[in-house]
């Protein structure tokens, strides 16, 4: 059996996928990248092949991407992530025609042709406004962990008005509005509608086109899938792997590495 | 004598000065703004006016500025920071023509004519990469508090490279200069030459001509007055001690007394 990974050093995680031979994932890690990211990449790496109780000669081949795919040392190449999000969406829901993938400091829209090629992107690279780093704003003015975010931004009813663009003064207004006394299911419904509103932003500089597929960290958020679900008018795809889906895309190119050298030999002495 | 004041309700700090009739300030109060501004401003003029020996009723006119003057009822009217600042500067340098005011949430920049009048400005609020965040923020990725700004930065002998697009993002920037073994004091210099750079492209936009005069907490650091000499490549004004913090609300002060010259005191 052989087996591929994909390793995605993200600007605040580091996600490690390894597949099998028919694209199943038997390893999967998270771990946070902080200040080494070389280390961060290995580590990943190290404790996939522990969760797919793998040794690390039984994988061929390694595949970096992410924002630090270049730490990735002991990968065998690297392929952007914005070709390894939508290799990954596609793996998962072969119909995906547009992903919206939000990271920790970044959002990207990417459009899909229907044989999988990508047609179009867009990210936000000079601003972090809109990205999961909004999220985390307000977790830290509130007070109230990242993964309860959304569940208590589900309580909302009545959302505020976030009117600052900046992630930086997003905590303020937050607080400000902890201030005049509104609720907070109200405030963290309003942070998710203004993330919701960067983001099909977003989208519609590509052009939305379905099914739409979420990716990327935040995709586990509810209140978000919520959100964007009513902007768009639909049910966007979100799977249980979405936080792994750059990884995923990137074990998938690993693997076609692994077939691509095998060509040659089946041919049988043709070459 | 008559006792005039102004207030600053500026977005991290708030100011009060209190003037005589002959413009000489009588006493001055600053509080950190928070978010009951109402309470801030309050706070901040009754302080001054402590620090005066004077009560409220004896200031004949009260003139407030800053981003939350609206949110006040301390006073008998209100101005924008451009003309607060306007005012205020050429009260120290009769001379300016540009002034750049850096505060902790906001950057501005105007071009006033000679007789004090503002002839065009430029605001940047939206994005903190423009504003003393930047500068807060990077320091705090460090694990350096806003007060040691200053000291950390002078002992810098080069600055680094931070591209200063977005506050957040610099926040990967400085792991990584952390990271390879550069100073955290280099790191500062080189987010004080970011936020330079983004003053000199706010500065042009209102096109820009010396005398150049510069306000606002930011300014207190020496090292942010020596990069923005450089690359303006022209002396600069700048009011002495923590008055550059001040100069907002001195204009406002000034521009209460003119007030009551014009009006006559109002009737207590």
């Amino acid at each position: 059996m052989a087996y591929a990974a994909g390793v995605d050093v993200g600007s605040t995680q580091t996600k490690a996928v390894i597949v099998d031979e028919r694209l199943r994932i038997v390893g999967r890690a998270l771990t946070d990248t902080g200040a080494n990211v070389m280390r961060a990449a290995e580590n990943a790496f190290q404790e996939a092949l522990r969760d797919g109780d793998l040794r690390e000669e039984e994988v061929e081949y390694v595949v970096g991407t992410g924002y630090g795919r270049y730490k990735v040392t002991f990968g065998n190449t690297q392929v952007t992530e914005i070709s390894c999000h939508g290799r990954g969406a596609v793996h998962m829901f072969p119909n995906t025609r547009t992903v919206i993938d939000m990271g920790g400091q970044d959002t990207k829209a990417i459009r899909i042709a229907p044989n999988g090629e990508i047609l179009d992107f867009c990210m936000n690279d000079k601003c972090a406004a809109g990205t999961g780093r909004f999220l985390g704003a307000a977790s830290s003015a509130l007070d109230i962990p990242l993964p309860e975010l959304g569940p208590t931004a589900l309580r909302g009813e009545r959302p505020v008005k976030i009117s600052t663009t900046c992630t930086v003064f997003a905590e303020s207004e937050v607080l400000s509005w902890l201030g005049k006394g509104k609720r907070i299911e109200d405030i963290l419904l309003g942070v998710h509608e203004s993330i919701g509103t960067r983001s099909v932003g977003l989208l519609r500089r590509v052009g939305v086109e379905e099914e739409i597929t979420f990716t990327g960290g935040v995709a586990r958020n509810l209140a978000m899938v919520d959100t964007l679900n009513r902007r768009l008018d639909t049910h966007v795809n979100v799977s249980e792997e979405s936080h792994f889906m750059g990884a995923l895309g990137a074990a998938l190119f690993a693997f076609d590495h692994i077939v691509a050298s095998r060509a040659p030999a089946r041919a049988g002495g043709a070459a | 004598m008559t006792l005039a004041a102004g207030i600053d309700v500026g977005s991290t700090y708030t100011k009060a000065v209190v003037v005589d009739d002959d413009l000489a300030i009588v006493a001055r109060a600053m509080a950190p703004t928070g978010f009951k501004l109402a309470q801030a401003a309050e706070g901040a003029l009754a302080a001054a006016c402590t620090e005066a020996g004077v009560a409220r009723e004896d200031l004949a006119y009260v003139v407030a500025t800053g981003f939350g003057r609206h949110q006040t009822m301390v006073c008998d009217a209100r101005v924008t920071d451009i003309t607060a600042a306007a005012r205020g500067t050429t009260h120290l340098f009769p001379g300016t023509r540009t002034v750049l005011d850096v505060g902790g949430q906001t950057m501005k920049a105007s071009r006033l004519d000679g007789a004090a009048h503002v002839r065009s400005f430029r605001l940047n609020d939206k994005c903190a990469a423009g504003t003393g965040a930047f500068l807060e923020k990077t320091a705090r990725y460090m694990g350096y508090g806003t007060t040691e700004i200053g000291a950390l930065v002078e002992t810098s002998k080069e600055a680094a490279a931070i591209s200063g697009v977005c506050a957040v993002f610099a926040e990967s920037e400085v792991i990584n200069h952390l990271s390879e073994g550069v100073a955290p004091a280099d790191i500062m210099h080189g987010a004080i030459v970011s936020l330079v750079g983004r003053s000199v492209q706010l500065m042009k936009r209102v096109r820009m001509e010396p005398e150049f005069t510069l306000i606002g907490g930011i300014l207190r650091f020496s090292r942010m007055v020596d990069v923005i000499r450089d690359q303006l490549q022209t002396d600069v004004n700048v009011p002495p001690g923590d008055l550059v913090q001040f100069v907002s609300a001195l204009g406002s002060a000034i521009l209460a007394q003119r007030r009551v010259a014009k009006l006559g005191a109002p009737a207590t």
